[in-house]
């Protein structure tokens, strides 16, 4: 089991959002998690992630046999999780090339490995950019930096490819994307697919189903995860929407 | 949300001061306190001609009619200037020759700031002159600048070796008279730089001098003077780091510069002074005054700094533009931690016409400093023509620090176009939590973000300076989030 979550409650200045999650992970699988608006999916990704302004106020999450919740963020990160924003946020100033390196030799350094020379680094770089379909000059600009909405998306998954997580967890990265870019994305993200690592997806749209198949589909709603099915749920949801979930919460 | 990142903001501001240690010299001391029998004392040591012990003692006269000034925003405590020592010198053993002569305890304080002579002479093309407590004790590379005619030495050296330049140059752009600490440093100056590439000759190295500050009581006095003849070019770096202490120290320098026409001076500053511990006490006093003149058309002088240290900085190195189509740089970084406080900018003085001026101000916050920016933009009559552009931002930590911006701005034709931009932003959690998430820790992140938020003042630097003051930033912002 990669990742093990288990009636997680978690709050925001008091107020509840997650009220007891259960999710099971395993290597090689794909999780789709869709629901209705506010009702805690990118929440879920940031407990898992880390951040601190959520408080986690019952519940374990055990991640490869460790207490995930006693892990800081970047040793999290370390350790191979890595989440794709909702909302990636802009560093003024900081290229993605020098963020990328300061990122991948840190986790080098957790690892015991000696920093990538900069011609490795760069060689790397380029490797992944070509899998992203990343044009050059992208990556010499600020990290988010006046980035469209698709090219911010594809540089998470540009440094997704980089850092090679063992949990990727992305928020809507298909949210934005034009039919394209979509299918840019979404190969990236099975070309990177192994047996020894695992992806979950919170998207509200089948379409991104289609490229990339999940063996399971979660519907998160009011902070809980109310039904979950293989992939015929995402297109059942498509079609009926969530009221038929919402009356059966009633 | 707000409390918790400032949390993180306040334990990242709380590092101490890395380079904080006394390096044990043999010093010889002038008598404590200032009187006309001081510069006496200060002149005779240095064996000076008798014009340079006139200005001294002019300088001095002039001084005790001033004030001290309290118009920045500033909050400095009374300084005794009766309880300074003015002079001390580290006892030369014997003439020195090589680096094995140099003095050891000497070598090994170079080697803590990780800036060894040795390494610096194998740095490529960078001739070091070292200050240590007013007195140079080594200059490198000066015979192969010779070849060109390129003078660079101490200050004593040139008075004695070239009294004619010095008289000449000495004064003409900050005159003794020109405020408080300006006159003071002009009455008791110790030692400094002086600098002079004659017409037509582009430097081939850059010229680097790094100062310290080792004698407890002892306030310095450095003053520099650079002087490019028509044509010329040069860049010159001045770093500097100062062993820990208790009381606070004043330094009150001065830096003129001549740009003749055609010539270009860059003038580049990192520095990285004691700033007193957490509780603000101790650290340096940095009083300075720098100021360049284009004289001649066509002339361009640049001052790039970086400021991390001092317990109180009082700083505007400025430009005359004098000559027609003359222009004038300021790049700036200053960072202010803990209880440091920072008055800082520039003055443009537009007087030739077609001039042109650049104002980049980056200034930042941590714990619970104050940083402000103070400049001055003044378009005469005459410049028409002119221009200015100021970009003035600045970057809070936490929200225990200041951050102020004073630009005054005077324009007195009708030709000319000045332009001011200005921000304020703090690093924001999700700034933070991004880079965390990527396996970068909270410290390498504030590193990472601060030296992109100052990356268009750090391009400005010199190479291998330039990584220097990025290694600085970085560290002197450690603690103060987390
Ligand atoms: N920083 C915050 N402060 C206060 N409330 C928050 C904060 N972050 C999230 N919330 C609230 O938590 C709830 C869940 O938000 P979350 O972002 O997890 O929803 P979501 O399922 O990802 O929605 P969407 O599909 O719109 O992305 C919402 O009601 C939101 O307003
Ligand atoms: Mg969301």
């Amino acid at each position: 089991m990669l990742l093990s979550i288990n009636d997680l409650h978690a709050s925001i200045a008091d107020k509840e959002i997650l009220k007891g999650v259960h999710l099971e992970v395993n290597k090689g699988e794909v999780h789709a998690i869709m629901g209705p608006n506010g009702t805690g999916k990118s929440t879920l990704a940031s407990v898992i992630a880390g951040r601190e302004v959520f408080e986690v106020t019952h519940g374990e999450i055990t991640y490869q046999g460790k207490n995930l919740l006693k892990m800081a963020v970047e040793e999290r990160a370390r350790e191979g999780i890595f989440l794709g924003f909702q909302y990636p946020v802009e560093i003024p100033g900081v290229s993605i090339t020098n963020f990328m390196r300061t990122a991948v030799n840190e986790i080098r350094k957790y690892k015991g490995l000696d920093p990538l020379s900069g011609i490795d680094f760069m060689r790397l770089m380029e490797e992944k950019k070509k899998l992203v379909e990343i044009t050059s000059n992208l990556t010499n600009r600020s990290v988010n930096e006046g980035f469209s909405g698709g090219e911010k998306k594809k540089n998470e998954i540009f440094q997704m490819a980089m850092l090679e997580p063992t949990l990727a967890i992305l928020d809507e990265t298909d949210s934005g994307l034009d039919i394209d870019a979509l299918r840019i994305v979404a190969n990236g993200v099975n070309k990177l697919r192994r047996p020894d690592n695992a992806f979950v997806v919170i998207t509200h749209y089948q379409r991104l189903l289609d490229y990339i198949v999940p063996d399971f589909v979660h519907v998160l709603f009011e902070g809980r995860i109310v039904k979950s099915g293989g992939k015929e749920l995402a297109l059942e949801l498509e079609e009926k929407g969530y009221d038929w979930i919402k009356k059966a919460q009633e | 949300m707000e409390s918790d990142s400032n949390n993180i903001l306040h334990e990242v501001t709380k590092q101490e001061y890395k380079y904080g240690f006394v390096t044990d010299i043999d010093t010889e001391f002038a008598p404590r306190g200032l009187t006309e029998d001081t510069i006496r004392f200060i002149s005779a040591k240095k064996n000076e001609p008798e014009f340079m012990l006139e200005f001294r003692l002019k300088a001095f006269r002039h001084w005790l009619t001033m004030k001290q000034p309290d118009w920045a925003h500033l909050t400095i405590e009374p300084i005794d200037f009766q309880d300074i020592i003015y002079y001390a010198a580290p006892k030369k053993k014997k003439e020195l020759s090589g680096l094995d002569q140099v003095d050891p305890e000497l070598l090994a304080t170079f080697n803590k700031l990780g800036i060894s002579l040795e390494e610096q002479k194998k740095l490529a093309g960078v001739a070091v002159d070292a200050v240590i407590d007013s007195v140079s004790v080594k200059t490198t590379f000066s015979e192969t600048l010779s070849k060109y005619g390129i003078i660079f030495c101490s200050f004593s050296e040139a008075v004695q070796k070239h009294p004619d330049l010095v008289k000449q140059y000495m004064g003409s752009v900050v005159p003794y008279s020109d405020n408080f600490f300006a006159a003071l440093n002009s009455a008791v100056f110790s030692d400094g730089s002086f600098c002079f590439i004659p017409k037509g000759v582009r430097c081939p190295v850059d010229l680097s001098t790094y100062f310290r500050i080792n004698a407890a009581n002892t306030g310095q006095f450095e003053r520099t003077l650079i002087v490019a003849e028509e044509g010329a070019y040069v860049s010159y770096m001045e770093g500097c780091t100062a062993p820990q202490r208790d009381e606070n120290q004043l330094h009150a320098a001065i830096v003129e510069i001549v740009a003749l026409k055609d010539a270009e001076v860059k003038y580049s500053t990192v520095q990285n002074w004691y700033p007193g511990d957490k509780e603000g006490k101790g650290g340096i006093y940095n009083f300075v005054t720098k100021r360049g003149i284009c004289k001649g058309s066509n002339a361009k002088i640049s001052w790039t700094q970086v400021e991390t240290g001092s317990a109180i900085t009082w700083k505007y190195p400025s430009c005359i533009l004098l000559g027609d189509n003359s222009i004038g740089e300021f790049y700036s970084v200053a960072v202010t931690n803990n209880h440091q406080q920072a008055d800082t900018g520039t003055k443009m003085q537009h007087l030739g016409k077609n001039t042109r001026s650049t104002i980049i101000s980056k200034g930042i916050s941590a714990g619970k400093s104050n940083n402000s920016y103070r400049g001055l933009v003044r378009i005469a009559k005459n410049a028409v023509n002119s221009r200015n552009y100021s970009q003035c931002d600045s970057l809070l930590l936490g929200s225990a620090c200041g951050a102020h911006t004073f630009p005054y701005i005077q324009v007195e034709n009708k030709s000319s176009i000045v332009e001011h931009e200005a921000t304020t932003s703090k690093i924001s959690e999700d700034q933070l939590f991004y880079c965390q998430q990527r396996g970068i820790d909270m410290e390498s992140a504030i590193g990472l973000i601060v030296n992109g938020y100052a990356k268009e003042v750090l391009r400005q630097l010199p190479m291998e300076f330039a990584v220097e003051a990025q290694k600085l930033l970085s560290i002197s912002l450690e603690g103060s989030v987390g």
